[in-house]
């Protein structure tokens, strides 16, 4: 279980992340959803030690993330950020081979290479895992990112905005991996994610930040409402329901 | 390229190396060399072709390790200041210790050019506009500016012709006894390899690399310190080389990516046929006098630098 306790960061005068505290399932998708500027990807960042807080304390699984290894944690708990931005010239499978460098240090066993294959097959990468990251679009690139967090086998992946740059059929392949990868093999996701229609559909529990605090957090049933959506967003939307999907429609 | 070009290329320039120069020495009289041919061959061209090795090897590792840790591909050991600052290093221990042994003059330009590629390193921290051709200009000015100090005072000093020995680089110089300094890179080369992951993933940035439970710090903190000791010791034997740094692990990333691990052994053969062409290139051009090689080198690398900016868009 990830805790959160009482965590704020402020950049100069403002609080980006205020006095925010939050308990997150094992086992489960998590969405983080907000508007802009909420705060989400900082809050991540926090969980996920790139980032430290001014107060406030994150443990995971009952220990505090400040005092344990950065090497240790590289085992337990995976970060993608939003945007990145690589000047190197690495091939698709030297990528996610870094993925393992939390376990092999550089010499990679066949062990290792399994889970590389593997997290290259569930982002079907396999065709293209020899070509030159950038001789690929954003979607394929982002894709590549993802399959290095999966071959880091960590019970806990986070990942900011994962839909960036992709479209339909690639954000739903993406979603549906996170659902496996939760349904199967038990991790613990936590995504940042714009698109509400799709934090509806994928997660199990949704959490809402607004200007650094937490506006709203429960089900899927409990957030997606008119009324919470409004206090979030400040916007009218209907939500229809769609064999049993809570779809909001905001549109106009 | 293929590597097994390489490895003939640079087997057959070696030994052309061998036998170009002023004395007549014949790959055909190799087991009937007179006194003279013996001593010039163990006392100059073996010595120099080891130099010339060493020195083409260890400047390309580093400058591929300064362009990952700085993640640009422009910034080398020319281009940040290093060189310089190991020149300065070297001045400094000449006014301090009048007569400073080569120990003295290492320790002391080693730590010159750690601090100036350290304070190269914190002004990149600060620079917002992280334009690629921006920042190895940064280094240019700031190796310039360190370059200009090391004139005004050696000027002062009356040591500006001592200097000059170590301003253009030159294996001509080289004989047994004046060289053997450079053997220290030869362990750095390994410990190159054994980082390699480890600056490649600091090259991805901060953020990757704790996420990948990276040590940052010091994975860049060794980085700096083979590239500084392994260019001071260059400077120290040979002079500045400039330029090779920069554009063999340029030319090797093109073709081969930029997975260290994967490049470094490439790295190192094309920075020694590089370099070994260029000098054989500066034996022969006006034999039988000779061009010294920080010229061929600066000459032959910045046309290719210019090469690499104009087509840098296509790839970048």
């Amino acid at each position: 279980m990830v805790e959160v306790q009482a965590v704020s960061k402020s950049y100069g005068l403002k609080a980006v992340v205020d006095n925010v505290s939050v308990n997150i399932e094992k086992g489960k998708i998590t969405s983080f959803i907000g508007p802009n500027g909420a705060g989400k990807s900082t809050l991540l960042s926090i969980i996920s030690r790139l980032l430290s807080a001014d107060t406030g304390e994150v443990l995971i699984d009952g220990q505090k993330v400040n005092e344990t290894k950065n090497r240790d944690l590289a085992k337990k708990i995976a970060i993608l950020k939003q945007s990145n931005h690589l000047s190197l010239r690495l091939s698709v499978r030297d990528l996610v081979s870094f993925g393992r460098f939390p376990y092999s240090q550089g010499k990679l066993t066949k062990e290792d290479q399994v889970y590389i294959d593997e997290a290259i097959r569930y982002m079907e990468l396999e065709d293209m895992q020899d070509k030159y990251l950038d001789q690929l679009s954003g979607g394929q690139k982002q894709r590549a990112f993802i399959a290095m967090t999966i071959a880091q086998d960590t019970e806990y992946i986070l990942l900011d905005e994962p839909l960036n740059n992709l479209d339909m059929k690639h954000s739903v392949q993406i979603m549906k991996v996170l659902r496996r990868l939760a349904d199967e093999l038990g991790k613990t996701i936590l995504i940042v994610i714009h698109d509400i229609n799709f934090a509806s559909v994928y997660s199990d529990y949704i959490v809402a930040l607004k200007d650094g605090k937490i506006e709203a957090q429960g089900t899927v049933n409990e957030i997606i409402t008119s009324l919470t959506l409004k206090q979030i967003y400040g916007m009218d939307m209907p939500i229809k329901e769609i064999n049993n999907q809570k779809i909001c429609v905001y549109f106009s | 390229m293929k590597k097994r070009y390489l490895v003939v290329m640079l087997i057959l320039l070696s030994f052309a190396s061998l036998f170009v120069g002023v004395t007549n020495i014949s790959p055909f009289d190799l087991f009937r060399f007179d006194d003279h041919q013996t001593q010039i061959f163990w006392q100059s061209r073996v010595p120099r072709l080891i130099s010339i090795l060493i020195a083409g090897v260890t400047l390309s590792i580093s400058g591929f390790i300064m362009q990952q840790l700085s993640r640009n591909k422009f910034v080398s050991p020319t281009t940040a200041g290093t060189m310089d600052s190991a020149r300065f290093g070297i001045l400094v221990s000449l006014v301090i210790f009048t007569s400073a042994s080569p120990i003295e003059k290492m320790i002391v330009a080693f730590v010159f050019s750690l601090a100036g590629t350290f304070l190269f390193m914190k002004i990149l921290d600060r620079i917002k506009m992280k334009d690629p051709i921006f920042i190895p200009l940064v280094g240019l000015m700031f190796g310039n500016i360190i370059s200009s100090i090391t004139t005004f005072f050696a000027y002062q000093r009356d040591l500006i012709q001592n200097m000059s020995a170590w301003l253009q680089g030159d294996f001509s110089m080289i004989t047994a006894g004046r060289y053997e300094m450079l053997y220290i890179s030869i362990p750095l080369v390994v410990i190159a390899y054994i980082f390699a992951d480890r600056f490649t993933i600091a090259g991805m940035g901060e953020d990757f690399a704790r996420n990948l439970g990276l040590n940052y710090k010091q994975a860049v903190n060794v980085g700096l310190v083979i590239v500084a000791l392994s260019t001071t010791l260059v400077v120290l034997t040979v002079g500045l080389i400039p330029f090779l740094g920069l554009v063999v692990p340029n030319i090797v990333s093109i073709y081969r990516g930029d997975n260290l691990k994967n490049s470094l052994s490439d790295t190192a053969l094309l920075g020694a046929v590089f370099i070994l062409f260029c000098d054989i290139l500066g034996r022969i051009l006006i034999y039988p006098y000779e061009i010294p090689i920080g010229l061929t080198v600066g000459v032959i690398g910045s046309g290719l630098f210019i090469y690499l900016l104009m087509r840098r868009r296509d790839y970048a």
